[in-house]
């Protein structure tokens, strides 16, 4: 049975058991609803929640641990004689997979019957032509080995998949009938089933958190490889980023840092005066109907696509810049500073238009919670708007202004679209602002895209880029904390 | 209100040196304050007294032009500050708030320094030549605001940090700091125990005589104690106003009679 069948049926139960435990609490109080411990709907969600919660536990575990199983089970059984040079347990056991999935599909689609693909025996039929022909392409030829576990595989899998349908609808039956015989009168549903809601939420957010830590420990993993396979030194401390694939690399990630840090500075210089200014007009000098009008409009940039951003970076800021900068006579300046669109100038400054809308609407906000009473104080001793809001207002909301600052650059650090597309490829070190120069997180993308090797540094290179631009935004995410924690005590 | 007390409320004649006539203001369509004609005398402690949301507080910020800071806001009359109209289209609300300075009914020191706060006012002011002036004026101001010897070991903290009641008397001080010739207090007590409270009174007292005040408040016990000169305001209308002493023994109009018996209110 498909696993949606299952999650319908239990869904089904769980409606009729809300159903029948409200009926059967109102029935022990015989109709009236006054003598209920609880409201009758609470019956009727505690018999639904417990019906369903923890069978959808045990199926999600169970789904969650069945492969893990049966891979250890299966792969044991190939010989080591069938694992080619080079090759690894794990390449044929993803074969074996293939094969396994290959025989559902054609059983499924029939063009095969269940005995047929039981009964299969390889070089006896042509397995590879068979399967290709309903869509599951496979590398080579089947070997006895491996179909001889593919079909231990599925046997395994159907057997588990039964067992699983089974062991999940008793699960749901058992907590259907122990609700339902726990419903009476006197029975503390609510108290149970905000219990329940409790454990709901704490699941969520653990959840939340775990998801998290598994990011990071698969990058950690994987920088690991990296750092196996190529020097940590080099890494951290060569000064150049020249990936091959000859094997003689020099992939460090300085000039990436460079690139990354010169454009978030040059998008924070645009993004940070605008942004705050518009903060503050908004805040403090805007009418009630400019702000409704101007504040959603600027909020709009916010919402703009970043590849829309790394378009108008290509094809309308960097042909501009050049105009101005480059083009020798024809030149608007005459110069011959610039040759291309892709720079750090156009990239910073489109990620700067980009970012105003962050630091604006986080500045806004903090701008307005300052109490009305700080200006009244300051105008009351006849003081004009611009001294308010320059000597008392903006002091009062500094720390939540640097978070707001420090969280764009954050995001300026992680940008990708923009970058790629507005900032060019060449890794150097560079303090003229009309280079193109490169970034860690468009590295990334450049060496994960394409035809790529998992097992070369210069693929692996880029989950220890991905872990570096993980600190360094963690660090400055911290370093927000920090300030505006240690201003708060200061001005509380 | 039998164990009020009537004390040492001599009232000698001095200078008119506020003189509101026929003000009205509207919140859009609310007319809160009718008709409103009172003269507020020079070194003088002037209260104002009344229910709530009868307009004492609303005309209170005419005084200085807060009442500018609401969109909303519209007043129509004259308010004549020694003989000026202070909403006259030549006069610069900031420097009228520099001449009328205010406290508020809730302490409200900026996320500064004690020394900052003070020197706020006389620094956006131009009012200290140099580093040692400022410091003079800050020290005059803060033994004005009867907080010298709180705080004068500790200067460069936070003035957050100090107790509700000395938050109020270092509001006091930087409204004096910038020298100004009427003091609005807007219920100045309301957010203090009982201790502060009689300090601040007691400060108040020390100020009538280099400044006119002007007290709002909502306890007629504090009005009694502080003031020579009191106005009773209800619903918007100024129903009387007259010697503070007059105003509590004998009041002419029934409806302060009944307010100050704790009738209405």
């Amino acid at each position: 049975m498909p696993t949606i069948w299952l999650v319908l049926v239990l869904i089904a139960l769980s409606i009729t058991g809300f159903f029948l435990g409200r009926h059967r609490a109102l029935a022990s109080a015989n109709g009236n609803s006054k003598d209920l411990h609880s409201l009758p709907v609470y019956y009727g969600n505690n018999v639904a929640l417990t019906a369903l919660v923890p069978a959808l536990v045990v199926m999600a575990i169970w789904s969650m641990a069945q492969p893990l199983i049966i891979d250890s089970r299966v792969s044991s059984m190939i010989p080591e004689s069938a694992i080619d040079e080079g090759s690894t347990r794990g390449l044929v056991m993803s074969d074996v997979r293939r094969v396994a999935e290959g025989l559902n599909i054609a059983v499924a689609e029939g063009a095969m019957t269940r005995e047929q693909a039981h009964d299969l025996r390889s070089g006896f039929s042509d397995i590879r032509g068979r399967l290709g022909e309903v869509g599951v392409a496979l590398g080579s030829e089947v070997r006895p080995e491996v179909l001889r576990a593919a079909q231990r595989y599925r046997q395994a899998s159907s057997t588990g998949n039964l067992a699983m349908t089974i062991v999940v609808a008793l699960t749901a039956l058992a907590g259907f009938g122990w609700s339902y015989s726990r419903t009476h009168k006197d029975f503390r549903a609510r108290n149970v089933v905000e219990r329940g809601i409790l454990a709901l939420l704490i699941i969520a957010a653990s959840l939340a958190i775990l998801t998290t830590v598994g990011i990071v420990l698969s990058m950690l993993f994987e920088t690991r490889n990296f750092f196996g396979l190529h020097s940590w030194r080099d890494f951290f401390f060569g000064g150049t980023w020249a990936p091959n694939f000859r094997g003689d690399s020099e992939l460090s990630f300085l000039p990436l840092l460079w690139g990354t840090l010169y454009i978030s500075v040059i998008a924070l210089l645009v993004a940070v005066p605008v942004g705050l200014f518009a903060a503050i007009y908004l805040s403090e000098y805007a009418g009630k109907a400019t702000r409704a009008i101007a504040k959603p409009l600027l909020e709009i940039l916010a919402g703009i696509p970043t590849i829309v951003y790394g378009l108008f970076a290509l094809l309308t800021v960097g042909p501009a810049l050049v105009r101005f900068f480059g083009q020798g006579e024809n030149g608007i300046l005459g110069v011959e500073w610039m040759s291309g669109a892709t720079s750090v100038l156009t990239a910073g400054v489109v990620m700067g238009v980009m970012l105003i809308p962050f630091v604006s609407s986080l500045s806004d906000d903090i701008i307005n919670s300052v109490p009305q009473a700080m200006r009244d104080g300051s105008l009351g001793l006849g003081a004009t708007k611009s001294e308010t809001v320059r000597q008392v207002v903006m002091p009062a909301a500094l720390p939540g202004i640097v978070g707001a600052i420090l969280l764009a650059a954050s995001r300026a650090i992680g940008e990708t679209m923009i970058v790629v597309m507005g900032a060019g490829a060449i890794a150097k070190f560079s303090l003229n602002p009309l280079d193109s120069m490169t970034t860690i997180t468009t590295r990334i993308v450049s060496q994960l895209t394409g035809d790529t090797d998992f097992a070369s540094p210069e693929t692996l290179v880029a989950f220890a880029l991905g872990l570096t631009l993980f600190v360094l935004t963690l660090g400055l995410n911290v370093l927000a904390l920090y300030i505006v924690r240690k201003y708060r005590e200061q001005y509380e | 209100m039998n164990d009020m007390t009537v004390v040492d409320n001599t009232v000698e004649t001095q200078s008119i040196k506020i003189a509101a006539k026929d003000v009205n203001v509207y919140y859009g369509e609310a007319h809160a304050i009718k008709d409103v004609n009172v003269e507020i005398e020079d070194k003088t402690v002037t209260a104002f007294i009344g229910p709530s949301g009868c307009g004492k507080s609303t005309f209170l910020r005419c005084l200085n032009r807060m009442n500018d800071t609401i969109d909303i806001c519209r007043v129509t009359g004259d308010i004549l500050l020694d003989g000026e109209d202070i909403y006259d289209k030549r006069v610069d609300p900031v420097q009228l708030r520099a001449q009328v300075g205010m406290v508020f009914q809730k302490p409200n020191p900026f996320p500064k320094s004690i020394y900052d706060n003070v020197a706020y006012g006389p620094r956006i002011h131009g009012l200290a030549k140099n580093k040692a002036e400022l410091d003079e004026i800050v020290e005059k101001s803060l033994r004005r605001g009867a907080i010298w010897d709180e705080v004068k070991d500790r200067l460069d903290k936070p003035g957050t940090g100090l107790s509700g009641g000395q938050q109020q008397r270092l509001c006091i001080a930087r409204a004096v700091a910038t020298e100004p010739e009427v003091l609005l207090m807007d219920e100045p007590c309301s957010a203090l125990d009982p201790i502060a409270t009689a300090q601040v009174e007691e400060l108040i007292d020390e100020l009538r005589k280099s400044y006119s005040v002007v007290i709002v408040t909502h306890s007629m016990q504090q009005a009694a104690r502080v003031s020579q000169k009191t106005a009773f305001f209800h619903l918007g209308n100024l129903v009387e106003f007259g010697p503070t002493g007059h105003i509590f023994t004998n009041p002419e109009d029934p409806r302060t009679e009944s307010y100050i018996t704790g009738r209405i209110g």
